[in-house]
Formats: C-alpha cells, sequence, structure tokens
C-alpha cells in the first residue's frame, strides 16, 4: 500500500513538472496519425514526411502561406523574362544550413538538376518537367530556363517536393535532415515521435517555441485519449470527427475546422463499359445525394463541390447544381442509356474513413436506381496497384490531395481514363498563360468541361479538423499543403 | 535427456527453414509494390523503375530470398524499404518495448492466476472456487482492447493517474518505463490470467483424483500439505505449456494493444511495415517471431523433462 501511494505521489510530481514545462511556454507536443517513413521530402510521396518538416525544417524559394498563397521563400525576389521562359531568382543573404554551411545558388541548382535528374526519386517529378537548365549566375543569383512557359512555376516550387537542400548533406537526409528552416532536426524514435529545436541562427523572423514533438497516434480512439487526457497540446488532422462536439463543449480545448486540396471523388473508369458512356457518368452524376454523404460519413464536416477544384480557391466555380440529386431522373437517363433495368459494377475502398464510410453510402444510394455495387476494401498498395496502375475498376472513392491538380484530366492514361482533346488543349494553354484574369477564366472553363462531361462523380472537399488547447494560438486552420508550420505558433499568456 | 535435447533442436531447425520458405514467398506474392507505394499517384513510371533499382527490388525473388536467409544467420536481416534503416536496428529498438511489456504482462498474468487457480481448486464447489471462476469466465470473456479503452477511459482520462498512451522512453529510467507500461500489460494481461487460472483450477483437480495423492494423505499429509507437495508440481505441465503459448502470444499479439496505447512496440511496426508494404521488415519481424515461439517451445519441451522424468526416460 505504502508503495502505491509513493507512486501515486510520484505521478502527480510529474504532472506537476509536465504542467510547469507548459507554463514556460516554449514547448508543445504536437500529434498527428501517420509517421514518416523516413525524412527527406524529395523522394517520397507521403505527406507525412511534409507534415513534420515543411517550412519548420525544410524551405524551398517559394513557400505557401496558410491561406494558401504563394510568397517568396529563400528566393528574396525574382524576375520573370518576357517571353515567360526566363526566371532568375535573387536569394536571401546569410541564410545558413542547420549544419553552419552557407545556402546559395550553388545548392539550389544542386537541389533543382538533382529532382530532375534521369535517376531522380522525387514523387512529383512532373513539376520540374520543363527546366531545361538551371545555372548559378553568382552565389545570390540563380536562372532557370524552361522550355515553354509555365503560369504554375512560382507554384511548383512551393511544393515540399522542391525544398533546397545541401549536397553535403545529402546522403543523411533520410534519417537526419538538414534544412534552412527555423527549426533544427533533434530526435526521432522510430514508432513514437520526432523532436525538433528552434534554430537561434535563422535567417528570418525566428520561432516562438523552443521545442517540438511530433507523436504519432494513428487509432482514432487512442487520438481521443491522448487529447482528453492532455498528453498532447495539439492534435493535427483529428481523425475522430465524431469526437468533436465533445472538444468543442470543453473549455479547455479549442477545434479548428478548416479546408484541404483534397477533393473526394467517385472516380468512374471512364474506358470501361457502360461508363464510356456519358449519359451513364450523368446518372451516376445524379443519383449521389452528397450532402447525405457527408453528414453521414464525416459527420458534417465537408464541402459539397461540383467539379474538381478547391472551394475556397478564388478560380473555383460551383457547380454542385448541374449534378444535383435528383434519383428519378438518374433513373430516366439509365432507361435512355439503354440500362432501365440498372446493371452491376465494382467499387474499390482504399482505407480512409472517407472511403469506407462514404462507399456504404453510396452503394446505397445507388441502389435506389438500380445499379448494383459489389464493394471490395483494399488496402493503399493493392490500390496503387489495382485500381492506379492497373485500371481494373468501375468505380473508386479516392481524395485528390495535391493542390491545383486539375491537370490531371488532361492525362488520358491516368487510372479514370479521360480523354478529351478540347480538355487536354485548354491545359496547354492554361500552363503557357501567366495573365492573372486570363488563368482564372481558363480554370472556369477546364471547371465546367469536366463537370458537363461528368468525368467523375464529385463528392465533397475535404475537411482539415484539429484540436488544440485552448492556449495554443497560430496554428494553420486549412492546409492548402500538407504542412503544420509551427513557426508562428506559440502559447497565449 | 541428450538424445532428447537433439531430436527437439532437429525439429527446430527444420521448423524454421520451412517458416522462413513460406513467409518470404507468401508476403512477395501478395500485390503491391513499396516502390510505387512510396512514390504515390503522381510519380512517372521511370522514377519508380529508378527508386526499384535502389531498393534493389529488381534482384529476382530467389536471390533475394537466399540473400535474406544468408543475412539472418549472421544477424544481419537487410534494410527496411521505407525507413532506410537496418531492420535488425529497428528491430532491437522496438523490442526494448515489446518484451518487457510481454515480461511484465506475463508476470502479472502468472502472478494473478496461479494464486486463483490454486485457491478455486482447493475450495472446489464452495462459494470462492464459484467467484474465481465466474470472474475468469467474464476475462475470457472481454475484448482485452475494449477493456483497455476502459482503463484508459477511468486512469487516464478521468483519474488521470497514468498518461493516455505513449512509452515513456528508457532515458526516463525504469519506474517511468514500467509506469508507462502498466495499464497496457493490466489489458494484456487479464484474459490471460483468466485462462490460465481455469487451467491451474483444472489441472489440479485432476492430479488430485491420483493415487498418489490418497497415498499421501494415507501417510498421514494433511490437505494443504499433499497440494503443496504433491499435487502443485504435478499439475504444472499443463500450466506450463499454456505459459510458453501465452509468452508467445504476448509478444506478438501485442498489436492491438499497441496501437490502442500508442506504443512504439514490434506489434506497431508490422503494422505499418505491412501497409507500406515494407516486405522485408514484414518478412523479418514474422521470422524473429515464429523464431522466439519455436525457441519457446523448444524450452518448455526441456522443462517438461525437467519437471517429468518420464519424458527423459522414454525418448
Amino acid at each position: 500500500m505504502k508503495h502505491f501511494v509513493s507512486r501515486l505521489a510520484l505521478a502527480s510530481a510529474l504532472s506537476v513538472a509536465g504542467f510547469a514545462a507548459h507554463a514556460a511556454n516554449t514547448d508543445i507536443t504536437v500529434a498527428m496519425q501517420l509517421e514518416p517513413p523516413h525524412l527527406d521530402p524529395t523522394s517520397a510521396a507521403a505527406g507525412a514526411i511534409d507534415s513534420v518538416l515543411y517550412s519548420n525544417v525544410f524551405e524551398g524559394l517559394t513557400r505557401f502561406m496558410g491561406d494558401g498563397s504563394v510568397v517568396a521563400g529563400l528566393a528574396k525576389s525574382w524576375d520573370i523574362s518576357d517571353d515567360g521562359l526566363v526566371y532568375t531568382f535573387i536569394l536571401h543573404d546569410n541564410v545558413l544550413f542547420h549544419d553552419g554551411s552557407t545556402m546559395d545558388a550553388e545548392d539550389v541548382q544542386f537541389s533543382l538538376n538533382r529532382a530532375r535528374a534521369d535517376d531522380s526519386t522525387n514523387a512529383q517529378k512532373a513539376l520540374f518537367a520543363g527546366i531545361t537548365d538551371v545555372s548559378a549566375l553568382d552565389a545570390a543569383t540563380v536562372v532557370v530556363t524552361l522550355d515553354a512557359p509555365n503560369g504554375n512555376f512560382l507554384f511548383n516550387l512551393a511544393w515540399g517536393d522542391a525544398i533546397i537542400v545541401a549536397p553535403e548533406s545529402i546522403d543523411g537526409i533520410k534519417q537526419a535532415p538538414i534544412g534552412t528552416g527555423a527549426f533544427k532536426f533533434a530526435n526521432w524514435v522510430q514508432g513514437d515521435k520526432i523532436e525538433l529545436t528552434r534554430n537561434d541562427a535563422y535567417w528570418g523572423t525566428p520561432a516562438v517555441l523552443e521545442n517540438v514533438t511530433f507523436k504519432f497516434i494513428s487509432d482514432p480512439t487512442a487520438a481521443f485519449a491522448s487529447v482528453m487526457a492532455e498528453d498532447v497540446d495539439a492534435f493535427v488532422g483529428f481523425p475522430a470527427p465524431e469526437n468533436l462536439p465533445q472538444f468543442e463543449a470543453d473549455p479547455r480545448f479549442q477545434v479548428l475546422v478548416g479546408s484541404t486540396e483534397g477533393e473526394t471523388i467517385l472516380s468512374t473508369n471512364n474506358k470501361m463499359p457502360p461508363f464510356d458512356n456519358v449519359k451513364v457518368r450523368e446518372a451516376l452524376a445524379h443519383a449521389i445525394d452528397r450532402q447525405a454523404i457527408v453528414d453521414g460519413a464525416m459527420f458534417g464536416y465537408g464541402t459539397p463541390i461540383g467539379t474538381h477544384f478547391a472551394p475556397h480557391n478564388p478560380a473555383y466555380v460551383d457547380l454542385t447544381g448541374s449534378s444535383a440529386y435528383d434519383p428519378e431522373l438518374a433513373k430516366k437517363l439509365l432507361a435512355e442509356a439503354g440500362f432501365a433495368d440498372g446493371f452491376e459494377t465494382t467499387l474499390h475502398l482504399p482505407p480512409p474513413s472517407y472511403a469506407r464510410r462514404g462507399g456504404e453510402i453510396i452503394a446505397a444510394q445507388l441502389a435506389q436506381v438500380g445499379i448494383k455495387v459489389q464493394i471490395t476494401n483494399v488496402e493503399w498498395a493493392q490500390w496503387l496497384e489495382t485500381v492506379f496502375r492497373g485500371k481494373d475498376f468501375g468505380l473508386t472513392i479516392v481524395s485528390h490531395t495535391e493542390p491545383m491538380d486539375i491537370g490531371i484530366y488532361a492525362n488520358p492514361e491516368y487510372y479514370f481514363q479521360y480523354d478529351n482533346p478540347a480538355f487536354q488543349e485548354l491545359m496547354t494553354n492554361l500552363n503557357a498563360t501567366t495573365d492573372p484574369e486570363a488563368r482564372t477564366a481558363l480554370m472556369g472553363d477546364a471547371q465546367r468541361m469536366i463537370s458537363s462531361d461528368f468525368v467523375n462523380g464529385y463528392l465533397f472537399q475535404l475537411a482539415q479538423l484539429s484540436v488544440a488547447k485552448a492556449g495554443v494560438q497560430g496554428l494553420w486552420t486549412n492546409a492548402p499543403t500538407q504542412a503544420t508550420d509551427l513557426t508562428a505558433v506559440s502559447w497565449a499568456d | 535427456m541428450i538424445r532428447y535435447t537433439l531430436k527437439r533442436f532437429l525439429s527446430l531447425c527444420i521448423s524454421l527453414a520451412v517458416a522462413s520458405l513460406l513467409i518470404f514467398f507468401v508476403i512477395e506474392i501478395a500485390p503491391g509494390d513499396p516502390a510505387s507505394f512510396m512514390l504515390g499517384i503522381n510519380a512517372q513510371p521511370d522514377t519508380v523503375a529508378a527508386l526499384r533499382a535502389e531498393l534493389g527490388l529488381d534482384i529476382p525473388k530467389l536471390e533475394r530470398y537466399l540473400a535474406w536467409t544468408q543475412g539472418m544467420l549472421t544477424g544481419d536481416f537487410g534494410m527496411s524499404y521505407t525507413y532506410r534503416t537496418p531492420v535488425s536496428q529497428m528491430v532491437a529498438d522496438r523490442l526494448w518495448v515489446s518484451l518487457p511489456l510481454a515480461l511484465f504482462a506475463l508476470a502479472l498474468s502468472t502472478l494473478i492466476a496461479l494464486p486463483a487457480g490454486i485457491y478455486a481448486a482447493a475450495r472446489r464447489g464452495q462459494t470462492g472456487d464459484v467467484a474465481v471462476m465466474s470472474a475468469t469466465q467474464l476475462g475470457v470473456a472481454i475484448p482485452n482492447f475494449w477493456f483497455a479503452m476502459m482503463l484508459v477511459l477511468i486512469f487516464a482520462i478521468k483519474l488521470r493517474w497514468f498518461a493516455g498512451g505513449g512509452f515513456a522512453g528508457w532515458d526516463k529510467g525504469l519506474g517511468a518505463v514500467m509506469w508507462s507500461l502498466t495499464l497496457p500489460a493490466i489489458s494484456l494481461a487479464l484474459p490471460q490470467a483468466a485462462i490460465l487460472a481455469r487451467v491451474m483450477r483444472s489441472a489440479l483437480l485432476d492430479v488430485m483424483n491420483e493415487d498418489f495423492m490418497r497415498t499421501a494423505r494415507a501417510k498421514g499429509l494433511t490437505t494443504t500439505q499433499t497440494l503443496w507437495k504433491h499435487g502443485l508440481r504435478n499439475a504444472l505441465i499443463p500450466v506450463l505449456t499454456i505459459i510458453g503459448l501465452q509468452f508467445s502470444f504476448l509478444l506478438a499479439g501485442g498489436i492491438i494493444i499497441e496501437q490502442v496505447f500508442y506504443l512504439p512496440g514490434l506489434g506497431r511496426l508490422v503494422f505499418q511495415a505491412i501497409s507500406a508494404r515494407d516486405l522485408i521488415v514484414v518478412e523479418s519481424v514474422v521470422m524473429l517471431l515464429v523464431f522466439a515461439v519455436i525457441v519457446v517451445n523448444f524450452a518448455v519441451d526441456l522443462a517438461y523433462a525437467a519437471v517429468d522424468p518420464r519424458l527423459r526416460a522414454r525418448t
């Protein structure tokens, strides 16, 4: 019994110590669901890598802000030639890597050439495809030449896959990343946590926090417990939306509901009969009740969409009306297409809850109009092999989380196999256009075109859900890219 | 005894060889390419090919199998595809969590089960027996992940005595480590204890009907003395078997509990590796667990022989 009491005393002493650390307002523990496989943002697609390192440890020439805008990063300014082919970047002075070496034009040249090399393992190599030459004019000036004008180029450079690394530290980057950011990598206990500390030699505005711990908690119930027991200070990308009202009602916590770049769609195999018939796809679009899916699968979090574009983007066109829920119309369209008795098809569901829960609801809705859906649950690796690469599917649900990715519709080989020369030409024009107003008009046309072709069933924009202790301020509400930017986060007094 | 040991050892080696073959090819046949998984949906085919070459996935399967088994004999399990660290180091790191957890749970389960089983057997048919048996019935029926969540709800969220999960880390000292493993160990141990207590009770009751027990009573020992001096020792064989099985189960079966308490143990490693198609990690960890199970069984076989001299004489 005595032992028990002393344990208790120990526990309370520990919790007091924990409280004291927070009182100093310099440390934070942030939880997220997935752990990065390694720590090199330039050689894997895993969003978890960017979630920990983007902006915190690594920076690019340009960068995303929390509102989705693209601003200057390591490049202080730039000049674009009149033909749109030559970009001259002026770099910030006195930028040091965390190992003390200087960041200069040669590092930029190395990083961009590494990403576009023949043996590159960059998951977004296409971002760098138009680059024909990168040269260092002097220590602070880099000239990048493109083969064609690219209105997205500065946007592309803001991606986590385009961060600037140094040739001296590249070999160890997967375990001990060396960047230029406001935080330095300190420690990684695999399966458990990653620790960062403040970079006191930072070139820009220094971070307020001194120590940052990222914890990885994948189970939704454990996620709930970790926040409730105050083991973590914030949970970014909270996996149990059903528990959010409980946090909202608790004065100890704040709930952040924002938007992501994730268009969640009912992807349709446009080459597979009967989906090669536009009438069938139109019927599909009218058979889906988006709000019911958002309410049922996402507990109300998520914005219905009618095309493949993020609603928070200024160029977004609301086209939900053109595929409004109307099961009678869907039945009529099916009859016109020769499927008065409906048909059978497959629905492949990857692991995320938007797919698994949403899939059940969609299957029920499609059954109402006579489409019998056979559900197959798959793991991601299997989904990539059979659905994405093998194109062996009728329907699948997936959230396309890359920012501004309407360009995938111009690739007839892409897994949903939409092949429309008019759209492909539209994208070529968009890439060649740099005037913002003209770009907005073209992006509107593109949204309308895929919407009226009913390429896929457009469901909803995935919400970004986070829970934090009430005193945490400066966290991103939206996720314009997968990042947990802590450079401006602090504790309220 | 030597012949018996050699025979057991030979069967151990054959089991390991067959297991390695089975594990490697079954896992390699499952669909899903680690390189495509790493690079996601925007990757170009030449990028995937470059990564496959970097990871050595373009080498034929048979060659990779031979390299893998040869490496294992020298303690080299290869390099993880996703983490890019040696598998042996990752496994060693995770064992520092899973092994203490399994031992802690096993100790708890044995400490609870044996006295409970003996108590119930000694009071066969009485209230005490009925109470213990009802409790074990409940313990067997309750799923351990649900029980774990209840423990978290009460002791972490309401009472705040423990953290809701996570591993303290060995740098914080043994006390902190044990403290952070207490709830997981209890949730793992209770269902095991329930099973073990039932086995202990029935084994003891079986022994009590034996002739030698009556003889012991006849030569003047009290009931309690007979139970402790003759009954217990003879009832231990089935109990040892179950303890052996339970240890391997606790080591391998911590996957769900490690998820609930987000502990960086072996179970979680396997779970992550399977979803990332980090085949070499899955193969090596599964192989290691098979190795552990086979070795524990081997040890239990030897323990039988130690407890029961008849087994030695027979072979």
